[in-house]
Formats: C-alpha cells, sequence, structure tokens
C-alpha cells in the first residue's frame, strides 16, 4: 500500500510526470533492443518476467518500462526519485551483504536508496567472514588433496611433497576480499545508490545522522530506514584476545601465523571452518566445546558422520562440556594458558598451554551507538528486537513505523544470505506487497573438506514439531558412495538425509555432508522455499552422472503416502 | 540402487536365536541346561549385522564407536558398518553393555550373523565374553586384526631412556630420560601433549606418561611418541652392546611381539645417538683382555651381607672401584689422542638395560663409599632409571664401564668402548667350575670370565693384566670390600 501511494505522488509531481515521459520513449526503444538486452542481462530480464507475469497490477505498465531503461542507463547514475519530503526513500545503514542486497533490490524497485557505512563495504561477509575464509578453504582443500597419498595413489597420480607460502596464502584471501569488495561498491554506484561515510545514527523517526568522527555530522531524511550494522566475533568475558595469540576470526583470516598448536574455542561453523584451514597447513586444534556434543546445531547424525571424517582422522583433539573461563595470550616466554571449567558444575576442569587460541564462539550484535533510545527501541543482549517481517519493536512492544533491522544485528539467522533475503523482503513490503521470509527455507553451509549443508529443521526439530502438532515424520538417507561421479572424484565419503511428511510429501529439512554439499543443497531449499513436494520434485531429472543424483535419489527413496491425505496438493502421476 | 538405509528397522536383536541356533528344535527341550537357559535369555543379547540394503549380504566392520565393557544406552551408536554403498553408523536397541565384540575392526560379517553381545549389566559381561569365546568361531573371523594390539606395556616401558653405554654424549640429549616437565604441568602430574600426540598415541599405545616432551615448553609431540614407539619395537639393543639387565627378566627382552617382520622402520633419536657413537667407537683402537676370576669367597660374602641389602652389582662395582685406585691408569682417558686425562675420581657406570634401552648409572666415587652406601645408591639409581627421572650427572658421569650379561648364564662376551672412556669390563657369569690345583687335587670352584676392552693409546697389556690381578686378588679375597 504503502509503494503505491508513494508512487501515486511522484507521478503526480511534475518533475517525476516529465521524466516518465522520458522514460517512457525509452522503454520504446529499448523494446526493439530486447534480444541484445537478454543478454545484457539475463538475471534482471527474468525478474521483470516475474512481475509481468504475475500482473502486478497496483503498477503501470511504464514502471516496468521506467526500471529496464534505468538499467541500461545505468552509467547515468540514476537512482529513484524521493518521495516527497524525504531526502531518500529508503536509508541503509551498513554496507554489508544486507545492506548491499536491499539496496540493489530497493533500486530495483525504483526507490531513491542511500547506503551509509563508517568503515568498508562488503562488511564481516566480505572483508572478514565469508568471503576471505572461502580463499583459506581453497587452499586447504588442494593441500589435503596433496597431502592425502592414498587419494593420489588412487587417482595413480604423483606429487612431491606439497609445501605452501603463508604469505602467498594470506594474500590469496586478502586479494579475494578486495576484489569482492570493489565489486559490491561498484555495483552499488553503477546503480547510483548514494555511499554516505560514516557512523549513521537514527534521530528519530525517519531522520538519521552520519559523518566521520571529527567532522560535522549531516542530517539526512528517510521514508523508510533499515538497520543492517551487522555484527562482531564475540568474545565472552575472561578471554583477553591479543590479536596475535589469542585471535578472533577477524585475524585468523589474516593468516599471520600458523601455529603449532591451536585452540578453538567454539566448534559451530566458525570453528570447524578454521580447523579444517589450519590443520591442513599443519597446525594441530584442540576444540573446545561448552555443549556436551560437537557440533551442536548441525542434524545430530551429520555430526556424527562429520566427527568421524572431519575430526577424529585429524590432528585435532576437544573437551566438551566445558567452559574457557580465562584465557592469557603468551608473553614472557610463557603459552597462551586456557582454563577450562565445567559447563555445569563451574568446577575448574583443566589447563590447556597451547600457541594460539582462537575465539569462534559465535558473533555479537553490532548495534551501538545507531540512536536506538530515540525511536524507544532497548535491544536485547545486543540485538534489535524484530517482528517476523523485520520491523523494528520499540521498549512497549509496539511496531516503530518506517524502521526495519536485517541481518546479525536482528539475530534472527546469523547468515549474509538471509541478511540480504530478509532485506529483499522489506524493500518489497516499503514498496507495498507484504511479504513474509521463511528463513526455513534458507539454506546453510559449512565449507569444510568435504562440505557440509542444511536448510530446513533438523530430524529431533522435526520429529517434536510433528508430535506437537500431529503428523508423521520420515527420514530417507542417501550415500554418497552409491554415486557415480563422487565415486569418480574418489570422494565417496558422504551423506544426505532428507526429513519429510510421509502423508503430504512436504520436504522438512535435507542435510548433506560430502562433497559439494554447500552447492548441492539448493534444489532441496528451493523446493522448500517454492512449497514443492517430493512427489513432484522426484520427476525432475538431473544429468548423470553428476552430484546432484545424490538429491535426485534422496527424493527418490522417500516414500511418500498417496491414500492417506486427501488431495491438498496436485500430484503428478 | 536404493540408497535408503533404514537403520532403525535392521538393527536386528533377539534374545532368543542365541539359543535356537545350536538347537535347531522348534520347541526346546529339557537337554538344554535350563537355568544357563534363562539367563541367557534374559540378559545377554546378539547384536546382529544389519542389512543396510536391499543389496547387502555382508558388512565389513568399520569401526567399534564403543569398546568392549562400555555402557550403551538406547539409540546409541555402537559400530559403524560399511555396506557395499554406505559406511553407517549401527545403533542399539537396549540399554546395556558392550559385552564382547566378535567380530573385530575391518573384520567382514555375513548378513544377520552376530557381531558383538550386549549384557544386560556389568556382572553379565564376564559370562558374554565366554560366550562369545565359544561362538566367536562361528562368526567370519576378522580379516585383519588391528596393528595396535601388540603389547602396550612394551610401548610403555620403552622409553628413550639410554644413550649407548655410558656414552656421556657432549650435550646432553632430548632422547635422554631427564625429568624435563613442562612449566605449567604442575610439577609433572599433568601430561602436557599436542592434539596428534595424543591420538598417535593412543593408537600406538604409547604411555604419554613416560614421556619427555620436545615441543615447547616440553610439550609432547607426535614425534616424540612415533619415536617411543619406534624404540618399543627394537627388541633389544644389539648384541655387541653390553649390558646388565638388572631391572627386567630375559624373556621380556627378547620377546618382540611388537615387530613388524618385512618392515623398515627408522631410528628414533635415542637409537640415532646410540648408532653415531658406536661408529665413533670405531676410531678408537681398542683391546681386549681376559681373567677367570675365582668367586667363592665373594659368593660366600654376598650370601652374609644380602640381608642387609648389598647387591652383587654394588660389590663388582667396590671390587672394580677399588682395583682402579690401584691402577689409575686404567682408569684415564684419552681426550685429544695426544694425552692421558686422569680422572680425580672414580665412578663406576654401570650398564642397565631397560626395555628398548640402555642406561649407565654411575656409582661415583665407588672406592670411597662403604658397601652399604653404595647398594642403597644403586637401588635409588636403579629406581629412577625405572621412572625416567635419572639426571644426566647421574648416567654420564662415569670413568669405567662395567657390564654384567652373568645373570642370563652368558659365560663370556666383549663389549665395545664407550667414547670419552678408557676401558669397559664385560663380566660374565659365576660357574662351578672342575679345577686341577696347585697341589695336585681337582677340586670344584665359582669361576667367572671377565674381559676387559681398552683404548690401547692410554692402557697397554701390561696396565690391564696387572688391573685385572689386582681385582682378582681383591675379589677371591674380598676383606676389603666390607671395609
Amino acid at each position: 500500500m504503502q509503494a503505491s501511494i508513494s508512487l501515486s505522488v511522484s507521478s503526480h509531481s511534475s518533475p517525476a510526470a516529465s521524466t516518465k515521459s522520458v522514460r517512457t520513449e525509452e522503454f520504446i526503444c529499448i523494446n526493439a533492443l530486447k534480444p541484445a538486452n537478454v543478454r545484457f542481462c539475463g538475471l534482471r530480464k527474468e525478474i521483470l518476467g516475474f512481475y509481468a507475469l504475475k500482473g502486478f497490477d497496483s503498477r503501470p505498465i511504464e514502471l516496468s518500462g521506467r526500471r529496464s531503461s534505468r538499467k541500461l542507463s545505468a552509467s547515468l547514475s540514476e537512482n529513484g526519485v524521493p518521495s516527497k519530503g524525504f531526502d531518500y526513500d529508503l536509508v541503509i545503514i551498513g554496507a554489508g551483504v544486507g545492506g548491499h542486497g536491499a539496496a540493489l533490490h530497493a533500486v530495483e524497485k525504483g526507490l531513491k536508496t542511500a547506503i551509509i557505512e563508517g568503515d568498508v563495504v562488503g562488511g564481516t561477509c566480505v572483508n572478514r567472514g565469508c568471503v576471505p575464509s572461502k580463499a583459506l578453504l581453497a587452499v586447504s582443500g588442494r593441500m589435503r588433496e596433496f597431502q592425502s597419498e592414498q587419494h593420489l595413489k588412487a587417482f595413480g597420480l604423483q606429487v612431491s611433497s606439497a609445501g605452501y607460502d603463508r604469505q602467498g596464502v594470506a594474500d590469496h584471501a586478502n586479494n579475494l576480499a578486495s576484489k569482492i569488495r570493489n565489486n559490491l561498491t561498484n555495483s552499488l554506484k553503477s546503480l547510483g545508490v548514494d555511499i554516505l561515510t560514516g557512523v549513521g545514527t537514527i534521530l528519530g523517526p525517519q531522520k538519521v545522522k552520519y559523518g566521520k568522527v571529527g567532522f560535522s555530522d549531516n542530517v539526512i531524511t528517510a521514508k523508510d530506514i533499515i538497520i543492517a550494522t551487522g555484527s562482531v566475533p564475540y568474545v565472552p568475558k575472561g578471554i583477553e584476545v591479543d590479536g596475535k595469540t589469542v585471535i578472533t576470526s577477524d585475524h585468523a583470516l589474516k593468516l599471520e601465523s600458523v601455529p603449532e598448536w591451536m585452540a578453538i574455542v567454539g566448534s559451530g561453523y566458525i570453528g570447524l571452518e578454521f580447523s579444517d584451514v589450519y590443520t591442513a597447513l599443519g597446525s594441530e586444534v584442540t576444540f573446545i566445546e561448552a555443549l556436551d556434543q560437537l557440533m551442536p546445531g548441525f542434524d545430530p547424525e551429520i555430526g556424527k558422520l562429520a566427527q568421524r571424517v572431519l575430526i577424529n582422522p585429524r590432528k585435532i583433539d576437544y573437551h566438551t562440556g566445558v567452559f574457557a573461563s580465562k584465557i592469557t595470550p603468551a608473553k614472557d616466554g610463557k603459552p597462551v594458558i586456557i582454563e577450562l571449567i565445567d559447563a555445569k558444575t563451574k568446577e575448574p576442569k583443566d589447563t590447556l598451554e597451547v600457541d594460539a587460541a582462537l575465539i569462534a564462539t559465535g558473533r555479537a550484535p553490532f548495534t551501538k551507538g545507531l540512536g536506538l533510545e530515540n525511536i524507544n527501541v532497548e535491544t536485547q543482549r545486543g540485538f534489535v528486537p524484530v517482528d517476523e517481517r523485520m520491523a523494528v519493536i520499540d521498549k512497549n512492544g509496539k511496531l516503530v513505523p518506517h524502521v526495519y533491522c536485517i541481518g546479525d544485528s536482528n539475530g534472527k539467522m546469523m547468515l549474509a544470505h538471509a541478511a540480504s533475503a530478509q532485506g529483499i523482503s522489506v524493500v518489497e513490503q516499503v514498496c507495498g506487497k507484504d511479504h513474509v521470509l521463511n528463513h526455513l527455507s534458507i539454506p546453510a553451509a559449512c565449507f569444510t573438506h568435504p562440505e557440509i549443508s542444511m536448510v530446513g529443521l533438523t530430524e529431533p526439530q522435526a520429529r517434536e514439531k510433528g508430535a506437537n502438532e500431529g503428523f508423521e515424520v520420515s527420514v530417507a538417507k542417501t550415500s554418497f558412495k552409491a554415486n557415480t561421479k563422487a565415486l569418480a572424484e574418489n570422494e565417496g565419503e558422504g551423506l544426505a538425509k532428507l526429513i519429510y511428511r510421509p502423508d503430504n510429501g512436504e520436504i522438512l529439512g535435507v542435510h548433506i555432508f560430502g562433497l559439494h554439499a554447500a552447492d548441492l543443497i539448493h534444489e532441496a531449499s528451493n523446493a522448500i522455499t517454492l512449497g514443492t513436494r517430493i512427489q513432484d520434485i522426484k520427476f525432475a531429472v538431473h544429468a548423470h552422472p553428476t552430484l546432484s543424483e545424490v538429491l535426485d535419489e534422496l527424493f527418490k527413496s522417500a516414500k511418500v503416502s498417496s491414500v492417506s491425505s486427501p488431495i491438498k496438493e496436485p500430484v503428478a502421476v | 540402487m536404493a540408497g535408503l538405509l533404514n537403520i532403525s528397522t535392521s538393527f536386528i536383536s533377539s534374545p532368543s536365536k542365541l539359543l535356537r541356533k545350536p538347537n535347531p528344535l522348534p520347541t526346546p527341550t529339557l537337554r538344554n541346561n535350563p537355568s544357563n537357559r534363562t539367563l541367557i535369555q534374559a540378559k545377554i543379547r546378539e547384536i546382529f549385522m544389519p542389512a543396510l540394503s536391499s543389496t547387502m549380504t555382508e558388512g565389513k566392520i568399520v569401526s567399534w564407536v564403543k569398546s568392549e565393557g562400555d555402557k550403551l544406552s538406547k539409540g546409541e551408536s555402537v559400530v559403524v558398518v560399511e555396506s557395499d554403498k554406505a559406511d553407517m553408523d549401527v545403533e542399539t536397541f537396549y540399554d546395556g553393555f558392550l559385552a564382547a565384540i566378535m567380530v573385530e575392526e575391518g573384520g567382514v560379517a555375513p548378513v544377520g550373523s552376530a557381531i558383538a553381545l550386549l549384557a544386560e549389566t556389568e556382572d553379565e559381561i564376564a559370562e558374554a565374553r565366554s560366550k562369545a569365546n565359544s561362538d566367536s568361531s562361528s562368526s567370519s573371523p576378522a580379516s585383519s586384526p588391528s596393528a595396535s594390539e601388540s603389547s602396550p606395556e612394551k610401548a610403555q616401558e620403552a622409553i628413550a631412556a639410554a644413550t649407548t653405554i655410558a656414552t656421556p654424549p657432549p650435550a646432553a640429549r632430548a632422547s635422554v630420560a631427564v625429568a624435563s616437565l613442562h612449566p605449567a604441568s604442575e610439577g609433572g602430574k599433568r601430561i602436557v601433549a599436542s592434539p596428534y600426540a595424543k591420538k598417535l598415541a593412543n593408537e600406538l599405545k604409547v604411555e604419554l606418561g613416560s614421556l619427555v616432551g620436545s615441543g615447547p615448553n616440553g610439550r609432547i609431540v607426535a614425534k616424540d611418541v612415533e619415536a617411543a614407539a619406534a624404540s618399543a619395537l627394537v627388541s633389544s639393543i644389539t648384541s655387541e652392546s653390553p649390558k646388565s639387565a638388572a631391572s627386567s627378566a630375559p624373556p621380556q627382552v627378547s620377546a618382540a611381539p611388537g615387530i613388524e617382520l618385512g618392515t623398515v622402520v627408522p631410528f628414533t633419536t635415542m637409537q640415532g645417538a646410540v648408532s653415531r657413537n658406536m661408529l665413533e667407537s670405531l676410531t678408537v683402537p681398542t683391546f681386549r683382555v681376559g681373567y677367570t676370576i675365582t668367586t667363592d669367597a665373594l659368593d660366600q660374602l654376598y650370601k652374609k651381607i644380602k640381608s642387609k641389602g648389598v647387591t652383587m652389582t654394588a660389590l663388582l662395582a667396590k671390587a672394580t672401584a677399588l682395583a682402579l685406585v690401584k691402577h689409575p691408569v686404567v682408569n684415564s682417558s684419552c681426550r685429544d689422542g695426544k694425552s692421558f686425562t686422569y680422572n680425580s675420581s672414580t665412578n663406576i657406570a654401570v650398564a642397565v638395560a631397560i626395555d628398548g634401552g640402555l642406561i649407565t648409572p654411575v656409582l661415583s666415587d665407588a672406592d670411597k663409599v662403604n658397601i652399604y652406601s653404595l647398594s642403597r645408591q644403586w637401588k635409588e639409581l636403579v629406581d629412577k632409571a625405572r621412572a625416567k627421572q635419572l639426571q644426566p650427572h647421574e648416567y654420564n658421569s662415569g670413568t669405567f664401564t662395567l657390564s654384567n650379561l652373568g645373570m642370563f648364564g652368558v659365560d663370556r662376551f666383549d663389549a665395545i668402548l664407550p667414547p670419552g672412556t678408557g676401558a669397559i669390563m664385560a663380566v660374565g657369569a659365576s660357574q662351578p667350575t672342575v679345577v686341577a690345583k696347585k697341589d695336585g687335587r681337582i677340586g670344584m670352584q665359582g669361576q667367572m670370565q671377565v674381559n676387559v676392552t681398552a683404548d690401547h693409546r692410554i692402557i697397554y697389556g701390561a696396565d690391564l693384566a696387572a688391573f685385572l690381578q689386582t681385582l682378582a686378588k681383591i675379589i677371591e679375597n674380598p676383606v676389603d670390600l666390607t671395609l
């Protein structure tokens, strides 16, 4: 609704009307050039097509023309035209992956958009997270292959001892981060998104100030505000981070040293990925996990298998059910000292002396200095409280109009692509289309060797849900050992697991551990997003021989009872 | 190609099948021992090789997640089984104890055959084990019993506790059993070992507590464990190295169950040091002089004062020291090939064999210390050697070395001269011998042969002859020993 109002306002204002007519002409020209357009930017074409198909009736036809024209004339820095009385339609605080995704979509939707960034464009993911870690993992994967005599022998390959240059590896990660950062910055610039430098603070409803420290602040107004300030590594109290021997992921990615023995506090995604990197480069690793099981949060069966492949045969040991109550960095010739206490009784349990400790205990929201008090919002453990539509909730439990929070700072799902999806969802809403993101359709991946990926519920979660809501839960599994491509790669170790409702064929969760699991999960996550049922997707054809056949088999092995439920969904026969 | 592996249905445990197997009759008759029967039915269950896929006929045990004696609770993984398609965790359906593993890791068993026994209570474990032993022939045996089965005690013992006999290494080598404690290990109570070292120690059955770490701050690292494990494989030091086995029994030393035939095992650091020292000894021109000494008087004395804690080793060391005092040249050494170095004290190093190693604790000033103190000292040294706590000065300050293989029944042997010393004496067993005496009578005497190896640059034949004569006199009339 909001969007349609704002649009009508803009179309009635005279400058907008004049641009409209110009654009309409452009649109006509472009129509003639359509094939070129398709090749030029296939993705955009698809988005266009999608809306056309849906018949997006609230908008006049020239609107889509406006968008295409802007795209072709992107070099002209066409951003949207702001709603009356505002500097911008949308101001996003934080240019991480979430903010970037939101900005792109906002421009797509014709909103005049600005993004405020106090640090570097790209945020955690690009600069200190997913991106540089993938560079390191690419190296570690190759090191593992070269180091595995058995593996090479099975291929008939001979490689003389593999070595690495630490600085070279570190440079690769750093170069990748700056390349992606530039790409991101350029994409924002080319779309004409205003990148405002400085720390953004909300002054009141629809009003934001920004500015560098020591410079005078600029105040801007915006119809809607998205908070996307992300997170920083969480360091529990008692742990002293010196950036050299006691480090967080921020430091670990710089790969300034490869310690002989590294303790990793926390065995979630971050800890696991770093254990993969550092053990491939020669470190020995000790995990410290507060819960009784390593890899909490993963489906237990996947976790067990992962432990058998990723932990047990490697130079890794672990302490579970313990907290690192105190970690002192190495100094004066003394090693890093870690004091462990029992997670339950808090009794001292053990002391470790290691060469380095990586704190991978999760991430804490970065919401300080946002001026949330000015809109009567109180953070909860630092997180900005939001509803299912990412609308910010104030102290009194009421929605704050025009303020949204996406990504790590709302804590719903601390993943880069979740932030981006939330941002897109918010933009949809401010443009008048109600949209609720289904977080159960967001895949997650851990880029170890082999990879782990998942979407939806774990088996215990699904069983609990089934018990509560009165439906049956079934599980199907396939192994990579039966997959031709995996065997060709000598990577038969792996498992795909499908958790589903046998009564109606709904996919509740899919968990994959194996070669390229992170790429394979999307067939399942897309099926969940689109509500595709097993009885339908099992007829989809997969190229042979590919790893995707693991999922093909998985779907085919699921047993959906065709009789039990009256036809809720069309069943292909 | 069904990849569906439903573990929940494939794990079969039927308490009664155990009995049905030997007895195919539909109704069990009283010929079966009834009490035994009910007991087994109630308490001991078999764990069968599950059918993980429709095409699976046999499965290979990848690994046992649990060990014998472990408590199991329903739903826990017990074993990992590899079928034709996948490795799957097999879970138990019952609470209880894993009493006996019937198919070892790497073993193959047909689907439906018993691979382990599950006892309901701890008390039934023994019973289940005996059951497993009698039954195990029926299941296909492990195709490759794990290589790490070999005697763990040997590995424990076999630490780098020795250098070559009495070799004072120029710089104390890391491999030597020095009590080098990790600074933060609370006086050695806690073991500081890297993750991989721990993993290896577990695999190779090496006791970490007995190792001295060479990593940062004395941390035990993987190569320390590998060295210890490798040294455990060497059954005994080469025969030319004299040794005494004061602290170990002969069969243990010679038995070498850990050795895998047909393999090449590289030297550990310690063995490398031995090898270097042995080669170095070739640069010294040595010669040997033997002597037969009557031991009747010594044996008598030993019997008399044995109860006071005096040992034969101490007696021999004392006798040797007293003889050396009279022949300082035999107690000297040649350091540079140009001079004699006459040692101010008479320190008798005595070779002690420890499994997989050799060390030479030193009885300092053996000529001056009385025999009782000397015996006490010796006992302390042996205890320390066993605990790998000898300090460098306690094993590398010897001026003369004694090596006694008498307790093995060896009647004569010769020793290699440890570099840095002038002489070493190899002592054989004292044996009753028929002797023609000077007075024309034939009699019985206890006799032992000693054989001294010496550096001929400084010690000549006559020196050794004179020394041995003195030694023989002292031993044959051992009044001085107890002074």
